[in-house]
């Protein structure tokens, strides 16, 4: 079985936000970038599986400008097999990433799609569940846990509340959610041994889908400030603040 | 200009986070239609056909729905999908498993938990864990959108009903089936509607230490929650967790103890109307967020304030 693995280059979870002056969007020159922490999660399950004996190759796959190739090579890096990078300028839509992907799924035939819940730039938690609308896929969405029991996968997907088990039908799109393993650190050997593996490039043109934007961002602005209040020195001001000045108790 | 809503439902009781989300969804257009499914359910269907603002529920009248899966519920919705111009639901693990799949179905492009509506095309939601806020407007013919419960008022219900029309639906897939669900129990409200939440973080140092916060929150009826932090180090478990990746929250009162106020935290809980901070160290940035801070051992603390209330 090939496993997909999409991966997002973002700024790094770490990196203080700073909103640009001219409130057109979030500063990202000269800002240190990662691979999403989620999509981190899906390349260590794809491998994973790999090491169980579950699957045979890993494609991981990002779309994005030139830099994104580095985030390619960090999956590979981790133990993907080899990448496939849509180069791109524009930054496209979960719809649009979702469109492109359905077309690599057509090509590669994959057995199974793993990829983060959500990416932390734009949290939009979209671009697994499009993707297994368009390819008409079962989707296992913010899973903790997968089984992979022959045409089948058992998922356990982090709801509110608890946790729900379903059973899906392979092929499958499985997006990742925090507590599914943590990823590995790549070693230096793997380190030297990604920079020979192959990564295809392509354009967004090459698969013939509309991925023009829907959305179009007005403004971006910082989140209003709270103040801090003040200090108290114990338990029993802490207790009298609350219930006579505050009225929450 | 007609808006389907998606509600959920539980023991005969309509879902407060979809009960909140719908007040964002009257803002869209000029009519509201609600959607419930499940059979059996008469008791959830009398109630959302009560909620003001709303003239028509469409019941979709099928076992296949006693537990969503997405592949079902959007063959479903999308079938009827002509009638509408606005497709929304709470921005629960629910909804954002269902409607991304329904937007790429209806080629559109989903806007996810909005926080506000400026006009019936343009909307307004956090990026970055809540560190900028967005404007975005869209282009869709049809839009659709999940709604962050916490930025809206409860809807309430009305005295009389409105129109209850029965939907059986057909062709719906097989690609997946609901095996089990294990919520944890707990004798403590829900974190999404509690009016109280204490909540602790890698300052608390384990699992059995969250007893401490349980005794507390006994006194206050209030919920617990946890940080990511002390997620990650496995003291409690995921569904715990306040914050950007886990849940959004804003009660009353906030309490955290043992947690420093890491930025993704911070965005899961400073709405809160009062935030009480306690704390070792003075420098951690949850002071800068709160309206109370106590600098002080938690383990002494904890107690003492569980002897007070």
């Amino acid at each position: 079985m090939k496993i997909l693995v999409p991966v997002k280059r973002v700024i790094d979870p770490y990196v203080n936000i700073r909103v640009k002056s001219d409130q057109t969007g979030v500063e990202t020159d000269n800002v240190k970038m990662s691979m999403n922490p989620f999509c981190e999660i899906a390349v260590e399950e794809a491998i994973r599986l790999k090491e169980a004996g579950k699957a045979e190759e890993i494609i991981a796959i990002s779309i994005g400008n030139q830099q994104c190739q580095e985030t390619i090579r960090t999956a590979l890096a981790m133990g993907a097999d080899r990448g496939i990078h849509v180069l791109t300028d524009n930054i496209l839509e979960p719809l649009a990433l979702a469109k492109i992907l359905a077309k690599i799924y057509e090509e590669e035939k994959p057995g199974l799609v793993v990829m983060g819940k959500q990416a932390i730039d734009g949290d939009n938690n979209q671009t697994g569940q499009m993707f297994a609308a368009l390819t008409n896929l079962s989707q296992g969405t913010f899973a903790s846990k997968i089984d992979i029991e022959g045409e089948q996968a058992i998922v356990t997907r982090e709801v509110d509340g608890g946790l729900q088990t379903i059973k899906i039908s392979m092929p499958a799109v499985i997006t990742t959610d925090l507590r599914l393993n943590e990823p590995r650190y790549a070693s230096l050997p793997n380190i030297m041994k990604a920079k020979k593996k192959t990564i295809d490039q392509k354009a967004p043109e090459d698969f013939g889908v509309d991925v023009s934007p829907r959305l179009k961002i007005l403004k971006v602005v910082e989140p209003p400030k709270r103040q801090a209040g003040i200090k108290v020195e114990s338990v029993s001001e802490l207790v009298e603040k609350l219930k006579n000045e505050a009225g929450v108790i | 200009m007609t808006t389907l809503f998606f509600t959920e439902h539980a023991k005969g009781q309509l879902n407060d986070q979809s009960l909140k989300a719908i007040s964002g969804a009257k803002k869209f257009g000029d009519e509201l239609h609600v959607l419930i499914a499940g059979s059996d359910i008469d008791d959830a269907v009398a109630q959302a056909s009560k909620i003001e603002g709303v003239s028509k529920v469409i019941h979709l009248d099928n076992s296949e729905f006693d537990n969503i899966l997405a592949e079902k519920l959007t063959t479903a919705i999308f079938d009827i999908s002509a009638d509408y111009n606005f497709f929304a639901a709470a921005a629960t693990t629910t909804g954002k498993n269902v409607m991304p799949r329904l937007a790429a179905k209806l080629d559109v492009s989903q806007i996810s938990e909005i926080i506000g509506v400026e006009s019936p095309d343009t909307f307004i939601r956090t990026i970055y864990a809540g560190n900028a806020i967005a404007t975005v407007q869209s282009s869709d013919a049809k839009k659709v959108l999940t709604i962050r419960p916490t930025a809206f008022q409860m809807s309430l219900l009305g005295d009389t009903a409105c129109e209850i029309t029965k939907v059986s639906s057909e062709n719906i897939p097989k690609l997946s089936e609901f095996v089990s669900e294990e919520l944890t129990k707990s004798d403590r409200p829900e974190l999404t509607s509690a009016k109280t939440i204490i909540s602790g973080g890698r300052g608390m140092q384990n699992g059995e230490n969250f007893e401490l916060l349980d005794k507390v929150a006994a006194k206050l009826n209030a919920a617990v929650g946890a940080s990511r932090a002390a997620v990650d180090a496995g003291f409690v478990p995921n569904d715990y967790q306040v914050g950007q990746t886990g849940k959004v929250v804003a009660p009353e009162l906030y309490i955290a103890v043992g947690i420093s106020g890491a930025i993704q935290h911070l965005a899961g809980m400073k709405d809160s109307k009062i935030i009480v901070a306690i704390n070792k160290d003075e420098e951690a940035p949850i002071f800068d967020v709160a309206d109370y801070g106590l600098v002080a051992d938690l383990f002494q603390v904890l107690p003492e304030l569980e002897e007070a209330l």
